[in-house]
């Protein structure tokens, strides 16, 4: 019968376009892994706010909690802003380094925000956006962990909690110096 | 005289020159590449496109990166490189990529072929209807009549 191979011919030609539709849906579109894990962190020089200078090659052999925030990211960077100063004061004295990176801001809120909480931990403007586009920044909060060799190996978006900062902190302590 | 105005020209030129050499980078080159990248705070936006400071910092990168001599190409690498071939509005025609760029037209084909086979099918249907059965009486009533017979 000439009709048979018409039969099997249409689910063949609509499975696969079913199954590419579901694995498109099944994935997150803001699930994008970053190219840069395993990769050098690219090197910055910025000045703080404090008008002290702030450049990754001086933290050659510290780990690196590098965030990047703004003060107009509400809720994310005020949820995690506590968690921030406390991973700082927590590992300060275990060789780990946190920086804040501030983007797309303007000076006066920016220093309420570190006012408003307290971080004593360095914190520059990154007024051009060199230094995030320089690491894949989406958007505000990501946190950037680097390891003692100035690798980035993990790579955290959103509001970073306490329970995370250890985690990675602690997974890249264990590391051999 | 002609020699006051030959060293004109020749200054000129020189100057010109000068000028070309440092002058800003050309903005449809910037444009150019900011269209190919998307803008990674937006939906569906080219860095071109979007408004947002986001784009506008990294359309100033575009900017300063093709001053200090890189070409559109090199500009473009080092966005993949930062952010992955997601930056890319167009993926490149490779790998599961492909996916995108064949199925649309392979879908064509098939659509194409599908609709020939049934067009075909539909302009033969009259020719295969199987004659319907005639009973011997009426036959043979045909036949009479066909013939010019007188009637009953």
């Amino acid at each position: 019968m000439r009709r048979g191979w018409l039969r099997w011919a249409i689910p063949a030609a609509v499975l696969p376009v079913l199954a590419l539709l579901a694995y498109g849906f099944w994935t997150n579109p803001r699930e994008i892994p970053s190219p840069l894990l395993g990769r050098a962190a690219a090197p910055f020089a910025l000045t703080t706010f404090d008008r002290a200078p702030l450049a990754l090659e001086d933290l050659r052999g510290k780990i690196v909690l590098l965030n990047f925030w703004a003060s107009w990211c509400i809720p994310a960077c005020y949820d995690e802003a506590p968690a921030l100063e406390r991973a700082w004061q927590a590992y300060r004295d275990k060789g780990v380094m946190v920086v804040g990176v501030n983007v797309q801001d303007t000076e006066e809120p920016a220093r309420k925000f570190l006012a408003r909480f307290g971080h004593s931990f360095p914190n520059a403007p990154d007024p051009k956006g060199h230094v995030a586009v320089d690491y894949g920044v989406y958007g505000v909060p990501e946190t950037f962990f680097i390891d003692r060799r100035g690798r980035v190996r993990f790579k955290h978006v959103g509001a970073l909690t306490d329970e995370a900062a250890r985690q990675r902190l602690d997974s890249l302590l264990e590391e051999p110096s | 005289m002609i020699r006051v105005l030959l060293t004109v020209l020749a200054v000129s030129t020189a100057l010109t020159g000068i000028a070309g050499a440092a002058s800003p980078v050309d903005e449809r080159v910037v444009h150019d590449v900011a269209a190919q990248l998307r803008c990674v705070v937006c939906q569906n936006l080219s860095v071109a496109d979007s408004p947002s400071e986001t784009a506008n910092q990294m359309r100033q990168i575009i900017r300063e990166r093709l001053a200090a001599g890189e070409s559109p190409e090199q500009v473009r690498a080092y966005f993949v490189q930062k952010y992955g071939q997601w930056i890319l509005l167009s993926p490149p025609k490779e790998g599961f990529n492909l996916l995108v760029w064949v199925v649309p037209f392979v879908g064509l084909g098939a659509g194409l072929v599908l609709v020939a086979v049934v067009l075909r099918r539909w302009s033969r249907k009259p020719a295969a209807v199987p004659p319907t059965p005639v009973d011997p009486a009426m036959r043979e009533r045909i036949r009479r009549e066909m013939s010019g017979g007188p009637r009953p």
